[in-house]
């Protein structure tokens, strides 16, 4: 019951805030309404958090109704360890953009209050997604996250977002209509062998036969891939990011986004782990290719919220990579990187939207020497960038590292090639930094203002988050290691025991190295 | 004391964070709080080196972990130190010279509006340079590796109003992270044969058990991470141009401690190099070029900065070389780096002092006869001098000798080619404090060459005395002994000449350096402008740009990629777009779904709701009928 609480508090919120009046002088009470609301989904959704007993693992609190009975639709809701972390990540980055978008500018005739609701609409429906544990109430959700994200840049972007718009929702249509390919697909099956089911459950010890096993997973695997967003379907991201507000970009590619690569570790490993498999060599080129390629067009960009968009094509890459090698380690730092790319894009696109807002272009050859009128604005900057190109003490770091450190168990020359982002990451984040916010003061920028309290109190939490998980990620481990475990052991594959193991208790050597022994109690000196 | 050395790392941690944070309020009291916390940590770790000092030998290392720092499946690192010898060292090294310039810097940056930000940055620095040293797991020390890249970028980028300040920054935190590229796949290779990156295992387990392929290949690896922090060649090139940043930060991190980093690297990693002499050599082979390469740089800049930037490169060189010489090295690697770091700090801080007092110009040809104006920073320099070159008795004597006898030990090649780098130091050496200090001003009317404060004066003082008397810590073979529980006994190879010629003929070298400087620099006047590159020998131009080393990164990696980049740029909205959107063109042309983005979009949402459904209930038909 719980999660469909958690699930219709923003939505509550939506009706509450549409149905206020849409003058000026209301617009300080919706939006402060709007936050509200997204702040009690945070309250709860930490609730859960404190519920979930972490030590069991497994689907927790789950609730399961009939829905449609002869499809065999339920509406059942539960989270396990990976859910978890993304319904908190939703949750901890709604109330920072609702509060980050306080002073957007929208085209005339836009009210807020259509604005805020489509935002918490959205914040809804990614709980759902995260909760769904029935494939057709995923599927429906699923799809549903469109239309809030087709208005937000259709209706409130820049210039060119009608067309943006389109291209996103034909792009994610295509690979919604692929999915519902599958989804029939599971009917079908499902019907012929006894009754016909969507629930999680039953689906994951499905025995389908080969073909029909990849035929599915290729529709579901369409459908991520557009989503998440992997090479060479990535297209739509940077003209959807370059024209939407920055909120909107936040909600799309922290949060939406993540479904592809959540639905990826849910659905296509959990329903199909032959399939996927069969897949992952194809898969892991793919992300490797997202990664350097991701990287190289974000170095290209001039406009600062498209290169914002590519580097997040290289770093779902990563995610995808370490989600297709099937190693504990890489797939625990897949989940963890989720939550942290959540945190890390959402600082940078929040920032350099504000740069943009100030500006009035977004392009970086119109800045330069920010840094001198603006230290705190170009400070947060650059921590969002250096958490971007995964500075160590920062959270991205360890969820990348993991990603690569598991790769590498199973394949050499893909870790390498990714290693191998992490210079080009430097290059495109220290690049973009230097012609904004270093050189001379850039005399249409002389007066550009530094951040308001209220622009530092949005972005604190996600900088305080940055860095806090850099040296501390234990906690959020801790949460997804059991789910972790469980995908990893349903797929089958594993991490391979280390050739030479070192022995930490009684190992014989030579060299000058210091006896062994001296490791045992190494607690706390003597 | 030895169950909180961590808190050296605490300290200046806290006070570089909670300097940054703090207010304009802050301006006042800033460069003094930092200053303190830098001495705070100098205490606690000069403590805790006594206590070590007063346990049994086989007793000093102490360890522990502070917290799990990342536990997941197989994947587990503990935030763990290790206060051993060998970090003991790096530890007083750090905290005394990085406190000294703290102080200097107090006087220095005075004038600078972002003073607090500074001393911000340069605690920073030290807390995370003492992680590296502390680490006792690579993944912790890489933390603290990529941590004084930090630092290193945000105080070369100090002066960021500067394009060539912000340019050199980056270009210092890319080259290194092309190193650092080797150092991750160094840890993950760690992990996917040992399955664990920490220090002593890792090490323990080559030495011991892992076959010398997977030696060799750690041992590569962790060079290529060395070459970048350590600025040796092929990624040398960033050295010369973080001479941008305010002198204090070249004399702390580009020169006394952080471009050292790639050397405690090797040595602390000894258990894996002494398993493989493939790297090893390796190692010796890039430690001998940079040396070469790094003194004919220093021989023909007039930059006072970067004259004293190369001479840091040929000096690592040396250091280098002497790890890769195994144990007969790894000890005299750790002197020569700590006497270097006093004398080169001693030096650098020494021509911050000289451009403080000539209008902050670092060209040597607008100097001269500094030697009267600032009598303090001549004699202080002077003594740097004397212990860089190897005069005997001053500490560079002992340390350059120990390493070019081991090199003989190695090799006559390699021992010659390191006894000719000894000549070459005397010779740019002689000719910098010639053109600076001894020769006819040269300086305009308009600059006043004034002593620096005492604030400034002071720790130049105790790092020359530290230059003049470093060379104790070999007296009766201490460092050696000392280090000994960590790199292990340091063997002496047999020479044909005994440890007394030996020096005699480094000597000799060394007097014929400083002779032919001499009379070059003397015999006639020192024009006020450079000659220019079509009057000078091939080697001297080679010189002057740095061997190259940016043209070649220019041509090989720059380039290309910024080409690679703009077709890819080019292709991506034209080929990889436009093949998606031709797609859903033609889908467009033969049916109603998919119309062109301009018409009907609302429309085809709808409709293909509708056609979804559509299938929904075919497909029931189609399984209900069957």
């Amino acid at each position: 019951m719980i999660l469909s609480v958690l699930a219709a508090t923003p939505l509550v919120g939506a009706l509450v805030v549409t149905l206020m009046p849409r003058t000026a002088a209301a617009a300080r009470t919706v939006k402060v309404v709007a936050l509200a609301a997204s702040l009690v989904a945070l309250a709860l959704a930490l609730y859960v958090t404190a519920r979930f007993d972490v030590a069991a693992g497994g689907y927790q609190l789950t609730e399961q109704h009939e829905w449609i009975g002869p499809l065999g639709v339920h509406y059942a809701l539960g989270v396990n360890g990976i859910g978890l972390t993304l319904v908190l990540l939703t949750t901890v980055l709604v109330p920072i953009v609702l509060l980050a978008a306080w002073a957007d500018r929208l085209p005339a005739a836009r009210s807020v209050n259509s604005y805020l609701a489509w935002m918490l609409v959205l914040e809804a429906l990614a709980i759902g997604v995260f909760c769904a544990t029935d494939a057709f109430l995923f599927y429906v959700l699923f799809e549903a996250t469109l239309i809030p994200i087709y208005f937000l840049i259709g209706s409130y972007g820049g210039a060119g977002r009608t067309y943006a718009a389109v291209k996103f929702l034909i792009y994610n249509l295509v690979g919604g209509l692929l999915m519902l390919a599958s989804i029939v697909g599971l009917y079908v099956v499902t019907a012929r062998a006894g009754d016909p089911t969507y629930l999680l459950s039953d689906l994951s010890g499905l025995d389908v036969g080969t073909t029909t096993e990849r035929l599915l997973f290729l529709g579901f695997m369409a459908a991520f891939a557009i989503k998440a967003p992997l090479f060479p379907f990535h297209t739509w991201l940077p003209d959807a990011a370059g024209t939407a507000t920055p909120a909107t970009s936040v909600l799309m590619v922290s949060i939406i986004d993540k479904v592809g690569t959540f639905g990826m570790l849910r659905w296509c490993l959990e329903l199909f782990p032959g399939a996927s498999e069969w897949a992952s060599p194809v898969v892991i080129m793919l992300a490797v290719v997202s990664i350097l390629y991701g990287a190289l067009l974000a170095i290209g960009q001039d406009d600062v919220r498209r290169l914002v968009a590519f580097t997040s094509v290289s770093h779902f890459g990563f995610i995808i990579l370490g989600i297709f090698t099937f190693t504990h380690t890489a797939t625990a730092g897949s989940t963890l990187y989720m939550f942290n790319h959540g945190l890390s894009t959402a600082a940078l696109f929040l920032v350099t939207g504000m740069m943009v807002a100030r500006r009035g272009s977004a392009s970086i050859s119109d800045f330069g020497g920010v840094q001198k009128v603006a230290p705190v604005l170009s400070g947060i900057l650059l921590l969002a960038g250096l958490s971007s190109l995964s500075l160590p003490g920062l959270a991205p770091f360890v969820s990348e590292f993991m990603v690569l450190a598991g790769t590498f168990t199973r394949s050499v020359p893909a870790a390498v090639l990714a290693t191998l982002g992490i210079v080009l990451a430097a290059l495109y984040i220290l690049i973009m930094y230097q012609r904004t916010m270093t050189g001379p003061l850039q005399p249409e920028v002389e007066h550009l203002r530094d951040l308001d309290h209220r622009e530092v109190a949005a972005l604190a939490p996600a900088v305080v988050l940055i860095v806090g998980l850099g040296f501390f990620p234990q906690p959020l481990l801790d949460l997804v290691n059991p789910a972790v475990d469980e995908v990893v052991s349903h797929v089958g594959v594993g991490d391979p025991a280390p050739r030479t193991p070192a022995d930490l208790d009684g190992i014989s050597f030579s060299g000058s190295y210091a006896p062994m022994s001296e490791l045992t109690d190494t607690e706390g000196g003597h | 004391m030895l169950d909180l050395v961590w808190l050296v790392v605490v300290v200046p941690l806290v006070s570089g964070l909670g300097l940054l944070v703090w207010g304009k309020e802050g301006d006042r009291v800033g460069h003094l709080v930092g200053t303190v916390a830098s001495a705070v940590a100098f205490v606690i770790g000069l403590v805790a080196f006594v206590q070590l000092l007063g346990r049994p030998e086989d007793d000093r290392s102490v360890a522990g972990t502070l917290f799990t720092w990342i536990s997941s499946g197989p994947f587990h690192v503990d935030m763990a130190y290790r206060f051993d010898p060998l970090s003991a060292l790096f530890v007083l090294l750090v905290t005394g010279v990085g406190t000294l310039i703290h102080v200097y810097s107090i006087g220095y940056m005075a004038h600078d509006e972002r003073r607090r930000r500074f001393f911000a940055y340069l605690n920073l620095f030290v807390a995370a340079m003492l992680t590296l040293v502390l680490a006792d797991d690579y993944l912790v020390l890489f933390l603290g590796w990529e941590g004084v890249g930090l630092a290193s970028y945000l105080l070369i980028g100090f002066w960021q109003h500067k394009p060539s300040a912000a340019a050199a920054a980056k270009k210092a935190f890319v080259l290194n992270r092309v190193g650092d590229v080797g150092m991750a796949l160094a840890i993950m290779l760690m992990f996917a044969q040992l399955g664990t990156s920490s220090i002593q295992a890792v090490n323990a387990t080559v030495a011991g058990q892992a076959s010398e392929s997977v030696a060799t290949a750690l041992g590569l690896l962790l060079l290529l991470g060395a070459c970048g922090k350590s600025a040796q060649v092929p990624l040398q090139a960033w050295l010369l141009d973080a001479m941008e940043g305010p002198t204090p930060v070249s004399a702390l991190i580009h020169a006394a401690t952080m471009v050292t980093a790639g050397v405690y690297l090797v040595v602390r990693s000894n258990g894996i190099f002494d398993a493989a002499p493939v790297a090893q050599t390796a190692v010796v082979v890039v430690g001998l070029v940079t040396l070469l390469a790094g003194a004919g740089i220093g021989c023909t800049k007039d930059d006072i900065k970067k004259a004293l930037a190369g001479s840091t490169m040929s000096q690592i060189g040396y250091m280098m070389l002497a790890a890769g010489l195994g144990p007969a090295g790894y000890a005299f690697a750790i002197f020569h780096l700590v006497t270097h770091g006093f004398f080169k700090a001693n030096m650098f801080l020494g021509a911050g002092s000289v451009m403080h007092g000539m209008s902050d110009d670092v060209d040597m040809r607008h100097y001269g006869a500094l030697r009267r104006a600032m009598p303090v920073t001549f004699a202080t320099f002077g003594l740097g001098y004397l212990a860089i070159i190897g005069f005997p008795g001053f500490s560079g004597f002992f340390s350059k000798d120990r390493i070019i006898e081991a090199a003989f030990g190695e090799s006559f090649w390699v021992g010659l080619a390191a006894l000719l780098g000894a000549g070459v130091t005397a010779f740019y050496m002689t000719r910098l404090m010639v053109m600076t200090f001894t020769s006819p001003k040269r300086w305009l009317d308009d600059v006043h060459p004034h002593e620096s404060p005492r604030v400034m004066t002071v720790p130049l003082v105790v790092l020359a005395a530290l230059s003049v008397l470093g060379g104790v810590l070999v007296l009766g073979g201490w460092i050696e002994h000392w280090l000994e529980p960590v790199v292990g006994h340091t063997e002496h190879h047999e020479l044909a000449v005994p440890a007394w010629g030996m020096s005699i003929i480094v000597t000799a070298v060394v007097a014929v350096g400083v002779a032919l400087a001499w009379s070059t620099y003397t015999r006639s006047p020192i024009a006020g402008t450079a000659p220019a590159d079509a009057d000078v020998s091939v080697l001297t131009r080679a010189g002057r740009h740095e061997l190259y080393g940016n043209a070649v990164n220019d041509t090989l990696v720059v380039r290309p990629t910024r080409h690679l980049t703009r077709v890819l740029v080019f292709l991506d909205a034209r080929l990889v777009d436009g093949l998606v959107r031709g797609l859903a063109d033609r889908l467009g042309d033969t049916s109603q779904f998919l119309r062109t983005p301009q018409t009907g979009y609302v429309r085809s949402y709808a409709l293909s709701i509708l056609v979804g459904s559509l299938v929904v209930v075919l497909a029931l038909l189609a399984v209900t009928l069957a």
